[in-house]
């Protein structure tokens, strides 16, 4: 009687090979990505029995799929439950089963190709081996923090012990994900091998009997002093940088993640219910729902982009400034080909020195990977690229004549089917498009400076506009692994109508006598990544006195500091000199003043007040939505959940009742 | 019939002179920026291209195949072939003819052909003693034979060998390309005043070239990655005079020569394409031919001759043809050294010269400076040596249009004893 050599369950496939080897894959089934629910963990239960029925000489955990190894816990399931009990039980469950499987008599081996994260990397850090596949896609990461949790399965007590405590500490405060290579140079990986000889490699490593790495004498001595007398200094060391950059009141995890790691040897189930980092404690924190809420929003606007993958092959970019050279490197960067045009190829070349600084910064050094880029991007000053788009966007100044002209001339060139598009943020859709045959055919697609950092884009409908040419615009969006954000054609749309009476009531407060620096202060300390006064200097004191005008109509009055300080040439940190002096990049800034919480209160309440207007006005579809826009499009502080969710929990609406996710 | 070979279009970089270490760009990258605009404002695309062929003299050592190199730099996509030829200073000229010739085999009907030379990122190399040296040194197995093996090396050993003399230097007779044209104003009697007088009229027709804008139409101005434009040719002097020109010393044969750096063509990098089509793809296309290469021939001389290789070359398709040389409308004759076209305008002007070494009665004449050269050559805009074969042919081209011509010939001298002509005709 032959041995059974195949085994499988609705998740995972088990295959003996005939010297014993053991190759375990995870495909969660009717799923794109593994996400470890309880379902698949009560499998991987019965797996680990199956195998300790018949032992086999190792063991290869790999991914059936073929995108990425494992996303990590399965955070629907984890955001549904509604007491504490229940999410203990979950967290128990994977804590148990990743120590037996640590403690299995046969060497374990992760293979790791593509995402490693969460309950994913715990998994693989409770494997003997870990063995990562060099390919960009693989990057592993314990980002339960970003979501105002913890890792529960073992990652705060093994990621130290495996890359040494300031190593893991770094990646799980920060949530930051390493790629293949940069996990070999940690020890998080043994080794990082090219796809072709990954199985290969896998075999040899598994049955090697080698110890998963050797730690040279010195690291030995300074692993022990660390876990050791060095514990409670290099926590404290931990808080100290994390209150740098955070509150322990807005954002618990980080804080709770050192306390498990110095005081429970990483365990989250063994800190007593009282305490601050208690899973009790985390549970009931509006922060963690907020988060899980951010994490739901983000999931949807880029569920946007599902039905309508569109990824051109070449875009043409009207306007090399700063906004269209950013646009264009963007499209290079995501391997698509891009002509840049602008009126004389001086006005291109400094859009392509951002464009290699970008490169160089994200390739880190693969100067192939670099040159390739460089050569997709193509300097246009002749609009020869107009005719072969299919995809056209329009980054000129913000001038409704110029605008016009430019996309006559551009429907007489382009073909049918590109779609066309405006990157204006002030002026009407509509007005644009008048100046086409097929008004239909314009699109506002609307990014936000700096085009490589900020997340949302958003995707403007004019009253004409065709909606399969929105579902091509959104599909390109998230083919640039951006944020769309369907918003109706309205002054200011949805970031710039809340982020304008915002920026004004700071101007406010500062023309009242209260200093730049205290305003700023009090809204960071709030939980903005970047003051009011600070993001005016930023954005240009023009540029916020014109789209003012704009949002506003010639009616409203600009603060008179800011309009003086227009006449005099200080637009802030492009000339220099705004409300603050600029050196380097840097605002120049002097003490804060006390200030209490109303002040902050106070210029929040306009973008509240305007965020709900955007609602109502259906500028975008649901409060959800404004919440989305605002957070990704501003970084207005996540741990509220967006100003809409903020001032329903301050009792402060009328709309958006609704339940929030979670 | 033979197949038609149609000129559609074509494009240079500028040609940038090399001055201390290596330029901004390499080889690749200056054939990928050009190649790239040039393909951008045809109608198809450049995955539709038959093939890519390019010339280049000495192209990097990890890129010997430049031209599926570039290929693919370009967007040609996978499934595009790329090859590189090598004929010394004609090698873009050679990249022609092989597109030509594949062409009219009906194996092509349309290719990106051209030519490419980066001579400032030429690399320097370990002598052949050195190399011996480090293959020992590679192969020692200890520190005691580390040591001998160190005290053994000779410190001369160390001295680089510059690449780019090598390559200028013929490996038959042991002559540097400026000695071969030493040989050519020694035949002909060619002084050093005729030399420079040439040179400066060179400069002054490439400076008022760029300024009437006739140069400005065929380049595509590149961009370096810090931001610098690079829109014109750079080697060109404004104030080139005879009396400053000599001011230089002799470089080739030091002390008693005739040939300065300032009566020669610049070392320089630079990068040229055309877009060669069949009858077939220009109508499956839409493409506008502006031109059409009609015949093209290539012909060799004693090595220490090389700078005459133009009129052997180019007296076959004057006799085929029945043309005299001022029966072509437009002439390029490229400017390796001022001395070596000068000698080339005096063999065709001498009997005894046609006779002996072209088979020929009577001498045919040679073509008068109006018709030659009239935007000036390589001695004012750079000899990218790989490049240049291609330039006289889209140059020549763009001069007929301009001037309303119909024929001209591009012709070249070729390290090593060898000559390119290349007829070309407009298309209305």
């Amino acid at each position: 009687m032959s041995p059974i050599t195949q085994q499988t369950w609705q998740h995972w496939r088990l295959r003996y090979e005939d010297d014993g080897l053991a190759w375990l894959e995870i495909d969660c089934a009717g799923a794109a990505a593994n996400t470890l629910s309880s379902e698949v963990l009560g499998e991987f239960s019965q797996v680990l029995d199956a195998l300790d029925a018949r032992a086999p000489t190792a063991l290869v955990i790999a991914s059936g799929k073929g995108a990425g190894f494992i996303a990590g816990a399965d955070i629907d399931e984890f955001a549904s439950f509604d007491s504490v009990a229940a999410a203990r039980g979950f967290v128990e469950r994977g804590w148990s089963l990743l120590n037996r499987l640590a403690a299995v008599g046969y060497p374990t081996l992760a293979l790791i190709r593509g995402h490693c994260l969460g309950g994913g990397l715990e998994l693989a850090l409770a494997c003997r081996y870990r063995l990562a596949v060099d390919e960009p896609g693989t990057r592993l990461a314990l980002p339960e923090v970003m979501l105002g949790i913890v890792p529960g399965w073992g990652g705060i007590k093994r990621l130290p012990a495996t890359i040494g405590p300031m190593a893991a500490l770094d990646m799980m405060l920060t949530g930051k994900s390493v790629d293949g290579r940069k996990a070999r140079r940690l020890g998080l990986v043994t080794d990082c091998v090219p796809a072709r000889v990954m199985d290969a490699a896998a075999r040899i490593m598994v049955l090697s009997g080698a110890a998963p790495r050797k730690l040279a004498v010195p690291e030995c001595v300074l692993r022990y002093v660390i876990n050791g007398p060095l514990r409670g200094k290099l926590a404290d060391k931990a808080r100290k940088q994390t209150a740098a950059k955070v509150v322990r009141e807005n954002y618990p995890a980080p804080y709770a993640i050192i306390d498990i790691w110095e005081r429970y040897d990483g365990n989250v189930l063994a800190v007593p219910a009282g305490e601050p980092a208690a899973l009790e404690a985390l549970f009931a924190s509006p922060t963690t729902r907020n988060l899980l809420r951010v994490f739901f929003l983000q999931e949807r606007l880029k569920a946007f982009g599902k039905d309508g993958a569109f990824s051109p092959r070449h875009v043409h970019v009207v306007g090399a400034g700063v906004m269209g050279g950013d646009i264009a490197a963007l499209c290079a960067l995501r391997g698509m080909r891009v002509t840049l045009q602008d009126q004389t190829v001086e006005r291109i070349a400094p859009a392509i020195q951002r464009a290699a600084k970008l490169f160089e910064r994200r390739y880190k050094g693969d100067a192939r990977r670099v040159r390739f880029a460089l050569d997709r991007l193509i300097p246009d000053s002749q609009a020869q690229g107009v005719a072969h788009a299919e995809l056209i966007i329009e980054a000129i100044s913000e001038n409704l004549e110029a605008k016009r002209s430019v996309f006559a001339e551009l429907e007489r060139h382009a073909r049918a089917d590109a779609v066309l598009a405006t990157n204006t943020s002030s002026l009407r859709l509509e007005d644009i498009a008048c100046a086409l045959q097929a008004p239909q055919r314009l699109v506002g697609i609307h990014f936000f400076n700096p085009v490589a950092q900020l997340p949302l884009v958003e995707v403007v409908h004019g009253e004409a506009s065709d909606p399969e040419v929105l579902r091509r615009a959104i599909g390109f969006v998230r083919a640039l692994d951006k944020l769309p954000l369907p918003v109706k054609s309205a002054p200011g749309f949805l970031v710039n109508a809340v982020l304008g009476p915002y920026m004004l009531e700071a101007l406010r407060c500062v023309e009242e006598g209260c200093a730049p620096e205290t305003v700023d202060a009090a809204l960071v300390r709030f939980g903005m990544p970047i003051g009011p006064v600070e993001l005016v200097d930023t954005v240009g004191l023009d540029i916020a006195v014109a789209a003012g005008e704009a949002l506003a109509g010639a009616g409203a009055k600009p603060p008179p500091r800011l309009l003086k300080l227009v006449a005099e040439g200080k637009l802030g940190r492009k000339s220099g000199e705004g409300y603050y002096r600029w050196v380097e990049g840097k605002a120049q800034k002097g003490e804060a003043g006390a200030f209490a919480p109303e002040l902050a209160d106070r210029i929040l309440a306009p973008l509240l007040a305007a965020a709900e207007r955007c609602v109502r006005e259906a500028v975008v579809a649901d409060a959800d939505l404004a919440d989305a826009g605002v957070i990704f499009g501003t970084g207005f502080a996540p741990h509220t959940g967006g100003p809409l969710q903020l001032a329903r929990s301050l009792g402060k609406t009328r709309i958006g009742t609704e339940p929030g996710i979670g | 019939m033979t197949r038609e070979v149609f000129i559609i279009d074509g494009a240079r970089t500028p040609f940038l002179k090399a001055r201390t270490g290596p330029g901004p760009f390499s080889a690749a990258d200056m054939a990928t920026a050009a190649g790239s605009a040039l393909l951008l404002r045809q109608p198809f695309a450049p995955e539709q291209l038959d093939e890519v062929i390019l010339g280049c003299a000495s192209p990097a050592a990890d890129e010997v195949n430049i031209g599926r190199v570039v290929a693919l730099r370009m967007g040609c996509g996978d499934a595009v072939p790329g090859w590189t030829v090598m004929r010394n200073c004609a090698s873009g000229m050679q990249a022609l003819d092989s597109a030509v010739a594949n062409i009219r085999l009906g194996r092509s009907e349309l290719v990106l052909a051209g030519g490419v030379d980066a001579l400032s990122h030429a690399p320097l190399l370990f002598s052949e003693a050195m190399t011996r040296w480090l293959a020992n040194w590679f192969a020692t197995r200890n520190v005691g034979q580390k040591l001998r093996a160190l005290k053994s090396l000779p410190l001369r050993h160390l001295a680089p060998v510059v690449g780019i003399m090598k390559g200028l230097t013929d490996p038959v007779i042991g002559q540097l390309m400026g000695q071969t044209a030493e040989n050519l104003a020694f035949k002909f009697g060619i002084t050093r005043a005729e030399m420079d007088a040439f040179a400066v009229h060179s400069h002054q027709r490439v400076v008022a070239a760029q300024d009437a804008g006739h140069y400005a139409d065929e380049i595509v101005p590149l961009i370096g990655r810090d931001g610098t434009v690079f829109a014109a040719d750079d080697g060109v002097r404004h104030d080139s005079s005879v009396e400053a020109l000599a001011k230089l010393k002799p470089f080739f044969d030091k002390k008693y020569g005739r040939i300065t750096p300032g009566n020669s063509s610049q070392i320089s990098d630079g990068a040229a394409w055309l877009v060669l089509a069949s009858a077939a793809a220009v109508e499956r296309h839409g493409l506008q031919p502006r031109g059409r290469i009609v015949d093209s021939q290539w012909a060799a001389l004693a090595p220490a001759q090389m700078g005459l290789g133009p009129v052997h070359a180019a007296m076959p398709i004057l006799q085929r043809h029945g043309l005299a040389p001022n029966d072509l409308d437009v002439w390029e004759l490229n400017e390796a050294f001022a001395a070596q076209v000068i000698a080339c305008l005096r063999a065709f002007d001498d009997d005894d010269y046609c006779r002996q070494h072209l088979g020929v009665e009577a001498a045919p004449g040679a073509p008068d400076m109006a018709r030659l050269n009239v935007d000036g050559g390589a001695v004012a805009l750079g000899h990218p040596v790989g490049a240049s074969g291609a330039r006289i042919v889209l140059h020549l081209l763009n001069v007929l249009h301009r001037t309303g011509g119909q024929r001209g010939l591009a012709s070249i001298c070729i390290g090593g004893g060898q000559g390119g002509a290349m007829l070309v005709e407009t298309v209305q």
